[in-house]
């Protein structure tokens, strides 16, 4: 049985390792203090008691558990014969916990980083086996979501992308391979749609319910981008759209000034309560389209 | 009986708390109205659980248990006996 190792137990990583746990793997999680280990093992028991409830397989919480070992500290991963790195998608703290587990590692071990933005061969870069990492981009909830972006850096060894296969294929992923080029494929679509979605609000030709329910009603999409927008944090799409604009220096990123002056406001979407639309306490949509 | 009317009473403020739009009968299922998601069927488990005070067995944990406020409310009862 592979043990694999799953830096960092926010939202990504503790979707990775219940999906990894579910589906066999023996599983080391990790994050830097107790409280979020305990948090992550409370959020594994109640998704797998929810499992059944939420479309997805009926789950013994308790079995998913007992193949989960918690630990404080990215080095206590060296066991490991992959591990997956899910930290938050800011460079420094990413380049830290890499050049950690390179450290604590052996050298055939796998870094997967699980990441949305950043380029792969950078931060492969910063290891002494750059052959050996791989960018997997999971979709959120990781159990739920049936495929990923599969991305090589340019040293990544042919070996390496079969064994990261093998083990997203055992996890029940179809993996989708992509070069790497920031934003991969998913971004760059979805962002531009979003920062064109806010230009069309910002112009006045169709108001933000009426944007979304283009999208809805005409596509059969089960949500609009900018509610989509208001779920993932209208300051993280700004940020994402920064980020393709600086890396391309293409103007056709350059950010919508609404996407602006939306974050500067403080309007960014669900987790503040209002942002293209309003929420209730509970991240609820309360109003469509309200604040413009 | 007058449990049974209390429970539903609770259960359907705590959805009316959501909605305040809908209009919900004791036997009108939730889910076919359209405005609710599986996300919202957990956040029924959670409340129902704190505010009655029981814990929802696995094999009962299914979306034909919280499709009405009468059928969430006879779940609950059940647990109540059981406990």
């Amino acid at each position: 049985m592979t043990l694999v190792g799953v830096v960092g137990a926010g939202v990504m990583g503790v979707g990775v390792a219940q999906n990894l746990a579910q589906t066999g793997h023996d599983v080391i999680l990790v994050d830097k203090d107790e409280q979020t280990l305990s948090e992550a093992r409370a959020l594994i028991e109640r998704n797998c008691r929810m499992s059944r409830l939420m479309g997805g397989p009926e789950l013994d919480a308790a079995e998913v558990l007992s193949r989960i070992t918690t630990a404080v500290g990215a080095k206590q991963v060296a066991g490991a014969e992959i591990v997956i790195e899910n930290v938050t998608e800011n460079w420094d703290v990413k380049r830290a916990v890499h050049e950690e587990m390179d450290a604590a590692c052996g050298p055939e071990t796998v870094f997967v980083v699980n990441t949305s933005a950043i380029p792969i061969t950078k931060m492969a870069a910063v290891t002494g086996r750059p052959d050996r990492v791989v960018g997997v981009h999971f979709m959120n909830p990781v159990p739920a979501k049936p495929a990923v972006e599969l991305i090589p850096g340019f040293h990544t060894s042919g070996e390496t992308v079969r064994r990261t296969r093998d083990l997203l294929t055992a996890m029940g992923k179809k993996a989708v391979q992509v070069k790497d080029s920031c934003g991969f494929v998913s971004n760059r679509v979805l962002m531009l749609t979003v920062n064109e979605a806010a230009y069309l609000v910002h112009e006045g030709v169709a108001s933000a319910a009426d944007v979304d329910e283009v999208f809805r009603s005409c596509f059969g999409h089960p949500m609009g981008p900018l509610e989509t927008a208001d779920l993932i944090g209208v300051d993280t799409i700004l940020y994402s759209v920064e980020v393709l604009y600086e890396h391309y220096a293409d103007s056709k990123y350059r950010p919508c000034p609404l996407l602006k002056q939306m974050t500067d406001a403080g309007l960014h979407g669900r987790k503040t309560g209002r942002g293209f639309h309003d929420y209730d306490p509970s991240g609820r949509l309360v109003a469509a389209g309200s604040a413009h | 009986m007058s449990e049974s009317i209390e429970t539903k009473k609770q259960i359907f403020e705590f959805i009316h708390g959501r909605f305040p739009q809908a209009e919900i009968g004791d036997s009108d299922d939730i889910f076919a109205l359209g405005f609710v998601n599986s996300l919202f069927a957990m956040e029924l488990v959670m409340f129902i659980e704190k505010t009655f005070g029981i814990t929802v067995p696995n094999d009962e944990l299914k979306i034909d248990n919280f499709r009405t406020v009468e059928l969430m409310a006879d779940l609950v009862g059940r647990q109540q006996v059981l406990a």
